[in-house]
């Protein structure tokens, strides 16, 4: 069957049972009925002031009494630093348990160890929001059992709810938690801040245990994840390495082409008509995206605005916006660097958020839903405005999903920040390898070579074309980098299904085969 | 104006997308000797394949006393880009030996009405010294730019941050171009990570004549336009004072007061300035003071 971009999604996939097809973006949300599937919460119960420490990690999972076939779920707060993940999974491979299937929120650098545990058939399927490195090659070239589901980070919480993933065992990483399990990220030595994607799991697992390095005195003020939910905490020496868990101040890119690209970005939203006292705003956290707080925050003093709130991955950046008067507050579900930590822990206006709050699509009071403006980034771009963020140029898996179809959907202006090519390669294409984001969500399109706003949008480009925004038909623009670039060659792909997208209401909008040669 | 080493491709092939009114592919101090017929021959082939849409394009070339300089020419003149610079401007003489292989090189290509202008470049104490006489030596030369690493190394002083040793040279050369109506370019500011650096050497440089500045990162293009462009208020003052300047015009009126403040010519002239910097239509005020 072909969903609504045309792609031909399988009715059925052994392992993972029927899927739906993508019918647009809010077509499922809106028009059609909300799952019906919810799941409850798990009946726990305690002895009075009996103790839920555990002494090693070991421990607390024999408690939880593993078996062949669960579900396994951790957080990723701890980036390329996490050193509990690959803890858990090697303890459950050493009590002989296989068949797993291991649902944490993304996956990074960190994991490259996840790779003999998925050759030897020990971990089955996986679900996350972003495979990178050696994991994201071998489920290339189709070494994991069942094919990977790639969803967003709203669509996680949503496949909880819905019981599409059924979490049996949860392990948290917390950089500071008490005897009971309460447990935050905003301080310690480990300290990451905002802890928001690690909620859900923590209420709606059959069985979690926090880890931390620092157990500190009852009751650990603030906590994210809290003691109701908590059936073990184990101390252990370290839960990564800090030095990749959060690392110091993110800087301002120096590359001129993301600056050029991120001045432009930001002239499109200073003229959008969004550009205003009370504006909300969102952006990515690296390269070009990140470039545009930059000038929109010189745009913002210019001219006196004052927005109202800034959600998402959050930087040093914006929390100096936030400290200059620039934003009322945030609103933050995952923070990416050191500096972020004290500000979470300590301005009353920077606010930690669940995912559910941040992104679900089936709630009532998504963040992603009040968004006025983000910026994102891109791998690959097409002429309907497709974004592909999660396969690289040979095919291969190597990104994340993210907040990305999530914030697009919400938001009143999305604007994708990307380079017209990189290398030799033309990222303007036809179809993109891998739609992400579909192009319906998608307004504007900035490259150094000229803005491209999507069709639907008349008014928005007239306006942008009226300021003196170098707006470009994007197949002008693909026709005028080709020729340049020239055309690249057609991937090398097999017939295997390796993984499959999901939309972040749970149909599949694209799939991802086998490459061939991956050098 | 951006200098891009016309060695490298990755950042010839993207010089018209950063911003910046015009860009020098230099075949001269930013490549090694040993890249010289490589970064000829890969600006030659740039000309003629990348779109540098509105930005205009410098060639410099290496000055005649090298092995290079005429090849230079005989391989970037048939293409005719913008303009090309002569570094190391001396003498009338050497602009007219330069001139000379320009025009026999546009001659056997039949290139009858050449567009391509010529910019002379100060880097020499004689060059200062005879920069009066340069700058009338041919009539395609338009503009007139210094260059300050070489001209400190000439003379035998370190390049300070106040710009004090090359301060009088500065000057004499905007006078040399202001009175032969010439754009004079500044010299780069080195240190690309110093923004209020180059912030305060851009506006002394713009108070004392300069019209421009040469740029040796992407990153400096934005600092140079906010010091020369012209502010809201200033273009606001500017359109009143050229509205006015009609009206009373038509009533024969040549000096007038706005605000107290006398306007005459000069005043005027300035305002023009002002709003075409800001690409102000002339024309469209002047129908509305009607």
């Amino acid at each position: 069957m072909k969903n609504a971009i045309g792609v031909e999604i399988p009715e059925y996939i052994e392992g993972l049972g029927k899927l739906e097809p993508f019918q647009g973006v809010w077509k499922s949300i809106i028009e059609d009925e909300v799952p019906s599937t919810n799941i409850s919460r798990t009946l726990k119960a305690k002895k009075p002031h009996a103790s839920k420490l555990c002494k090693t990690l070991e421990e607390a999972i024999k408690k939880c009494k593993p078996f062949d076939g669960m579900t396994v779920t951790c957080h990723h707060h701890l980036r390329g630093g996490d050193g509990v993940l690959m803890k858990a999974i090697q303890i459950l491979d050493e009590m002989g348990i296989k068949d797993i299937t291991l649902a944490s929120s993304s996956l990074t650098s960190a994991h490259d160890g996840l790779v003999p545990y998925v050759e030897k058939g020990m971990i089955t399927r996986i679900f996350t929001s972003g495979i990178r490195g050696a994991l994201g090659d071998t489920i290339s070239v189709g070494k994991l059992k069942y094919p990977a589901i790639i969803h967003s980070h709203g669509g996680r919480v949503r496949d909880f709810l819905t019981g599409r993933i059924k979490p049996d065992l949860s392990v948290l990483a917390a950089s500071a938690a008490d005897e009971e399990g309460n447990a935050t990220g905003a301080h310690g030595p480990s300290a990451f801040g905002s802890m928001g994607y690690a909620d859900i799991d923590a209420r709606y697992s059959r069985n979690v245990i926090v880890v931390t390095d620092n157990l500190v005195e009852y009751p650990c003020i603030p906590s994210t994840v809290r003691q109701h939910f908590i059936d073990y905490v184990v101390k252990v020496d370290s839960i990564g390495d800090a030095t990749k868990i959060a690392s110091g101040t993110t800087r301002i890119t120096n590359s001129p082409m993301d600056l050029r690209i991120a001045r432009i970005a930001a002239t499109v939203i200073e003229h959008s008509g969004l550009f205003k006292n009370g504006m909300s705003f969102q952006v990515g956290a690296g390269g070009a995206s990140l470039a545009v707080a930059k000038f929109l925050r010189e745009d913002m003093k210019r001219k006196s605005i004052i927005g109202s709130f800034m959600i998402g991955g959050v930087t040093s950046y914006g929390v100096d916006m936030l400290n200059e008067g620039l934003f009322h507050s945030i609103f933050d579900v995952q923070s990416f660097d050191a500096a972020v930590s004290s500000s979470v822990l300590n301005n009353p206006n920077h606010i930690e958020i669940s995912c559910d709050q941040y992104a679900n699509p089936n709630n009532c009071g998504s963040m992603t839903n009040k968004l006025d403006v983000v910026v994102l980034g891109a791998l690959e771009v097409d002429v309907d405005f497709n974004v592909n963020v999660i396969t690289g140029s040979s095919g291969e898996i190597r990104g994340a999903s993210g907040g990305h179809s999530d914030t697009a959907s919400g938001a009143n202006l999305t604007v994708v920040v990307c380079p017209s090519f990189r290398g030799r390669l033309p990222i303007v294409k036809d179809r993109v390898h891998t739609v992400v984001t579909p192009g319906e969500s998608v307004d504007v399109i900035v490259t150094e070579r000229g803005v491209c706003v999507n069709p639907a949008k008349p008014n928005l480009a007239a306006k942008l074309k009226e300021a003196g925004v170098k707006v470009v038909d994007i197949r002008d623009l693909k026709e005028e980098v080709e020729k340049m670039t020239g055309i690249p060659a057609e991937k090398q792909l097999g017939d295997q299904i390796v993984a499959l997208v999901e939309y972040r209401d749970g149909t599949i909008i694209d799939v991802i085969y086998n490459v061939k040669n991956l050098s | 104006m951006l200098y891009i080493p016309g060695n490298n491709p990755a950042m010839i092939q993207q010089a018209g997308v950063y911003g910046c009114d015009a860009v020098l592919l230099d075949l001269e101090d930013a490549v090694a000797l040993n890249q010289k017929d490589a970064a000829r021959i890969l600006v030659r082939n740039m000309l003629k394949t990348v779109n540098f849409y509105d930005t205009e394009v410098c060639v410099r070339v290496n000055n005649f006393h090298t092995p290079f300089g005429l090849t230079d020419l005989e391989e970037i003149v048939p293409l005719q880009p913008d303009n090309i610079r002569f570094p190391k401007t001396e003498t009338v003489a050497d602009v007219k030996e330069f001139m000379k292989e320009v025009r026999r090189i546009e001659k056997e290509h039949g290139i009858k009405n050449p567009s391509m202008t010529i910019h002379v470049m100060i880097e020499t104490a004689k060059g200062v010294a005879n920069v009066y006489d340069i700058a009338t030596a041919d009539p395609r030369i338009d503009a007139i730019t210094i260059g300050g690493q070489d001209l400190t190394a000439d003379m035998g002083i370190i390049k300070t941050p106040d710009g004090v040793g090359i301060d009088y040279a500065r000057k004499r050369i905007v006078m040399a171009g202001k009175a032969n109506d010439l754009d004079v370019l500044d010299t780069i500011f080195a240190d690309v990570n110093d923004d209020e650096g180059l912030r305060e050497e851009t506006e002394y440089i713009k108070k004392i004549g300069f019209a421009g500045k040469a740029l040796i990162n992407p990153r400096q293009v934005d600092v140079v336009h906010e010091v020369f462009n012209p502010t809201e208020n200033e273009v606001r003052k500017a359109y009143r004072v050229y509205s006015e300047y009609i009206k009373n015009k038509k009533a024969g009126i040549g000096v007038f007061a706005i605000d107290g403040k006398m306007v005459d010519a000069p005043v005027v002239q300035r305002a023009i300035t002002v709003l075409e910097f800001a690409k102000i239509d002339l024309k469209e005020i002047e129908k509305n003071a009607g």
